[in-house]
């Protein structure tokens, strides 16, 4: 088996290619790491929706991946951080087609059906953090 | 990256050949809507086969681009999203509304033929027979 890198991978999100790497890097991850392609998907998908929120809302921060165990599970864990401004209701923006931009509604609810593990923290006025987790199954 | 357009008789042809970004996306949305009307087509073909993520971002411009193609007198059919993609949308809870799909290239030129065929039944549009790309006329890149 390859050796597979616990070191935990920033990646910064300031503008639209940061997002399209972010979500490459995570899909190369998830395929070293093996997870199916479809998994990998996914992943890649739900990587792309909190990287956007990131540049859409609070216009920089970073996505961090890490590989992690549990277990004799193994996993790949996935941050979105940022010091923008938060959210308010954290019960609503986890509520499909809630969006206070005009946009789908569907980033945060989505992400959450995507992977195994959700978890979204938020202060007004002092960012938001998202960590998710998708199991090898 | 700039996504290159064919035309194909009355029809054009939008081949994705990598990641796009928000810009990309943008831009083809504006080409196409442009060349629906330079080249009076009555069909597009979007073929995003090389896409290897549909966020929500994307899929809704690709609704945006199908009605609003058909807003200039065409009808759009998607084509090529792939078996994980396709399950990633549906997690998401995106929908393709309105938007027709086909599984690939020649299924949705035949799709296009039929529908150009059944709006004006003296036609003689013929797009199945799309062999050799020798055929299609570059009309960008
Ligand atoms: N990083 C963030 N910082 C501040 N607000 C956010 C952030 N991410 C999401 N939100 C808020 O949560 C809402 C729902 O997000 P999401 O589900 O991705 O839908 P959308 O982005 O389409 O509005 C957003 O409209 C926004 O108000
Ligand atoms: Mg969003």
């Amino acid at each position: 088996m390859s050796e597979i890198s616990t070191e935990p991978l920033v990646m910064p999100i300031a503008n639209e290619a940061d997002i399209v790497a972010a979500r490459q890097r995570g899909r190369t991850m998830a395929i070293e790491l093996g997870f199916a392609g479809c998994d990998g998907t996914l992943i890649a998908t739900a990587i792309s929706e909190v990287a956007r929120n990131i540049l859409l809302y609070a216009q920089r921060g970073e996505i961090i991946l890490c590989c992690v165990e549990l277990g004799g599970r193994r996993g790949l864990s996935i941050e979105a951080r940022d010091s923008g401004p938060g959210i308010p209701d954290l019960r609503k923006a986890l509520t499909d087609g809630y969006s206070t931009s005009r946009g789908l509604g569907l980033g945060l609810p989505g992400s959450r059906r995507l992977m195994d593990e959700f978890a979204i923290e938020s202060e007004v006025g002092r960012g938001t953090n998202v960590t998710m987790t998708k199991w090898v199954r | 990256m700039q996504v290159p357009i064919l035309k194909q008789g009355p029809v054009l042809i939008a081949t994705v050949q990598d990641a796009l970004t928000d810009a990309d996306l943008h831009r083809l949305r504006d080409d196409l809507l442009q060349r629906v009307g330079t080249h009076r087509s009555l069909g597009v073909v979007l073929d995003v086969t090389a896409l290897d993520v549909l966020d929500s971002f994307a899929a809704r411009m690709l609704r945006t681009i199908s009605h609003a193609v058909r807003m200039r007198g065409a009808t759009t059919v998607i084509v090529g999203i792939q078996p994980g993609v396709a399950f990633a949308m549906v997690q998401l809870g995106l929908r393709l509304d309105g938007v027709d799909t086909a599984l690939d290239l020649e299924d949705g030129l035949n799709m296009l033929a039929r529908t150009i065929r059944s709006a004006d039944p003296t036609s003689t549009t013929n797009l199945a027979g799309l062999a050799g790309l020798a055929e299609l006329e570059w009309i960008d890149r």
